[in-house]
């Protein structure tokens, strides 16, 4: 037995998933969604979707090859860093603020701070918020679904105001909730469809790939916080189901607000995470200068993901609120 | 069904071996004692070189309570005592003894079997002391010093672990299937040393067959009431902690042990072992080990005696189906990767695999993405994302903090992760580290 065989720690057996699986699971969870928008807003969409998600790609590989880091775009993060941020794009954006977009994504958000797992915040929600402080006429003008757009070119296309700017403004004339869950209405490519993400996000539970803590605690907060204070007839009469069904909370419940890196990993945090969320998304659509809150609730709660870990940590196994048990 | 909180669900493997009776293998020409197969001190011979010895006699005594006797498991000559590898990868001092190829017994055996309820709680520890019996799981603990709790200790539960939660291992199943009777007499003098009138057997629900075999058997067994407890087939199911919260709804406090909340559990093997030295008179000279894993020609159970090398044992079962990478004693969870077969049986050897490089291939490490699996399946409720971190940086302030003594170091955490982080292994290597650095502190 002159072989030399391997010697090592155990255990010596694992769990065939890994990352790429994880991702993979991301991106078929996405599609339906990016197909609702290619329904709604035509081939377009596709297109934005497909030059955030190369431009991704792209932007990992030179940034690792300019370093000499090991290329890991196998893994599939920018793959579904670059659908999520098309997701978060009106269908009309320039192709080349996508470009722009995607760079600070991977480069700035992601890359800067180490790369994979080491980002503070979603790397797709970074650059949305970037792109509207720069270009805010670009990013907020969002074409009516079923306007032909060029596939390419500059849009000139009319802008139509979102649900949730009708709502603010209490319009006479509000989209139908079935539009509403279907999609048929203004806002990013990716996040009108209702119906879409739930299919994608019911995906991502029963592949387990999130749980259904954030998204749970996150819809009921923002339900319940319209409900309460969202109503223009006084306390108790917000129409919380319009409130859910618009702009980008499903796609941020089900997707930003559940990504691993920059949301708590502990169990309670992350009801905590969810909750917190949802309350600055009802300020923001309620009481904010913005009619939608959902990215910047996420960004912000982001932040305080590093605190909310610390102070959440699981209680250790043969303890009760801190006192040891027999 | 009863069970603990996290775990996970590797897969069972068990299918190869599982309906596979035992079988006796002939010992080799040479065996190899070493002087330590348990957790304490080592033994001290008590024969020389040159000495003829007969099967079952003593030949080292304990060095110590916390510390274990051992007996020669074949009838020949001593040829000496020196250092051999040990299965841990260690040259230790081994008791070498040449078998004549008799097997004769030492007198004793012949005598009629006790009856132990006439003897006394003090009088069953001694025999099971004097018969050098070990936790046979793997831990290899003296079981005379387990059955020995302070004088304070009131003990409610006697339960004998069968989970065998690891995968690939069928021993403890072929026990339970075959020798339900000696299992059950083992567990009756427990109970009877702790004059407790019900005791328990915990059994996975992979293992149903075995559940009903022992239900029928405890049903028939005169003069002990004995419960058969089904568990929820997940690992680490028959780690003790885990087990004693399954069966009792008790948690062991960090850092206690289970007297401390009215629990002794122990290993099918070491329990159908107390029988044998107490009513049988019979030290411990043979144990039950399966062969698997997919490198291994044919996987069985094999009752092999103690001190058989296991190049001995691969040898004789017909070699290997493919090339093997990886050698395992115990199972893949937490057993242990062997450097060289010319390595002998010793008491806590349950398993030996064999697993082709296909199988022992690990993925690279990436980042962790702070998933927060590890989290989920933790059976002990601690974060190993964040101490396989402060392992890393040898950050021993941060690792007290996140109660690194607290780990069974089970490798669920590993075993989930999807970035194939090496979470127990850091945490093992670690741990050695601060043990160091507190004795130099010292």
């Amino acid at each position: 037995m002159e072989e030399k065989w391997i010697v090592s720690h155990p255990p010596h057996v694992a769990t065939k998933d890994n990352l790429s699986r994880i991702m993979l699971h991301v991106v078929i969870a996405l599609l339906p969604a990016v197909l609702a928008g290619c329904l709604v807003f035509g081939l377009r969409a596709l297109i934005v979707t497909l030059t955030c998600v190369i431009s991704c790609v792209v932007f990992e590989a030179l940034w690792q090859k300019l370093l000499k880091k090991p290329v890991t775009v196998s893994d599939l993060s920018a793959v579904v860093t670059g659908i999520l941020l098309a997701c978060n794009l009106p269908v009309s954006i320039p192709l080349w603020m996508a470009v722009i977009g995607s760079f600070f994504a991977i480069i700035v958000v992601k890359q800067f701070f180490g790369g994979l797992g080491h980002n503070f915040m979603n790397p797709a929600l970074g650059a949305r918020a970037f792109l509207l402080a720069s270009w805010a006429l670009a990013m907020t003008s969002f074409p009516a679904p079923g306007t032909s757009l060029p596939l390419f070119g500059s849009v000139d296309a009319v802008s139509a105001a979102t649900p949730l700017a009708l709502y603010a403004e209490n319009a006479e004339q509000l989209p139908t909730y079935l539009n509403l869950f279907l999609g048929n209405i203004g806002g990013c490519i990716g996040e009108t469809s209702a119906l879409a993400i739930l299919i994608g996000g019911i995906y991502l539970l029963i592949t387990k790939v999130i749980r259904l803590r954030v998204p749970v605690c996150f819809l009921a907060t923002v339900a319940l916080g319209t409900w309460i204070f969202g109503g223009h007839e006084g306390w108790f009469t917000g129409d919380w189901l319009y409130q859910l069904l618009s702009g980008g909370l499903m796609l941020g419940a089900f997707f930003m607000a559940t990504d691993y890196t920059t949301t708590p990993f502990t169990p309670k945090g992350q009801i905590y995470f969810g909750i917190g969320c949802g309350i600055i998304t009802v300020l923001i659509r309620l009481w904010g200068g913005y009619p939608e809150g959902t990215s910047y609730a996420i960004l912000l709660m982001n932040i305080v993901t590093p605190l909310i870990d610390k102070a959440t940590a699981p209680r250790r196994y043969g303890t009760k609120f801190g006192k040891e048990v027999a | 069904m009863k069970t603990f909180h996290g775990g996970v669900h590797p897969h069972g493997h068990k299918d190869a071996t599982a309906e596979k009776p035992i079988v006796t293998l002939a010992p080799p020409k040479e065996l190899i004692f070493p002087l330590s197969q348990h957790i304490g001190a080592p033994a001290v011979p008590c024969v020389q070189a040159g000495d003829a010895v007969l099967m079952g006699q003593k030949i080292a005594e304990a060095g110590g309570f916390v510390s274990a006797t051992l007996h020669s498991s074949v009838s020949g000559t001593v040829k000496g005592i020196e250092k051999r590898m040990h299965p841990n990868g260690t040259l230790t001092d081994c008791i070498i003894i040449e078998n004549d190829g008799l097997d004769t017994p030492i007198p004793e055996v012949s005598l009629p079997e006790r009856d132990f309820r006439k003897l006394s709680p003090k009088e069953c520890i001694d025999l099971v002391q004097e018969a050098g019996i070990v936790g046979m799981g793997g831990a290899g603990f003296p079981t005379h010093v387990k059955l020995s709790p302070p004088p304070e200790a009131t003990i409610d539960y006697v339960i004998v672990n069968g989970a065998e939660c690891e995968p690939y291992l069928t021993s403890d199943y072929r026990v339970m299937l075959e020798n339900s009777q000696e299992l059950l007499t083992g567990l009756a003098i427990m109970m009877h040393i702790f004059d407790l009138s019900v005791g328990y057997i915990a059994i996975e629900d992979n293992k149903p067959k075995a559940i009903e075999a022992m239900k029928k058997a405890a049903a028939e067994f005169s003069g002990a009431e004995i419960r058969i407890v089904p568990l929820k087939t997940k690992y680490p199911q028959g780690s003790e902690k885990q087990l004693i919260n399954a069966v009792t709804g008790r948690k062991l406090k960090p850092g206690a042990l289970p007297w401390q909340a009215g629990c002794i559990v122990s290993n099918i093997d070491t329990v159908a072992s107390i029988a044998r030295a107490v009513v049988k008179h019979q030290p411990v000279i043979r144990r039950i080990v399966t062969l698997g894993g997919d490198a291994m020609k044919n996987p069985l159970n094999y009752s092999v005696r103690i001190g058989t090398p296991f190049s001995y044992i691969v040898e004789q079962s017909g070699g290997f189906a493919q090339p093997p990478k990886k050698f395992l004693m115990g199972g893949p969870m937490m057993g242990l990767a062997l450097s060289s077969l010319d390595v002998p049986t010793i008491k806590s050897s349950s398993a030996i695999l064999a697993l082709s490089e296909s199988s022992a291939k690990f993925e690279e490490e990436s980042p962790c993405v702070r998933c927060a699996k590890c989290l989920y399946v933790c059976p002990m409720n601690l974060q190993p994302n964040l101490l396989d971190k402060a392992a890393r940086n040898n950050d021993f302030e941060a690792l007290e903090k996140l109660h690194i003594s607290d780990c069974i170091e089970c490798g669920s955490c590993a075993y989930i992760c999807p970035a194939k982080r090496r979470q127990v292994q850091q945490i093992r290597v670690v741990k050695g580290k601060l043990r160091n650095a507190k004795a130099k502190g010292n």
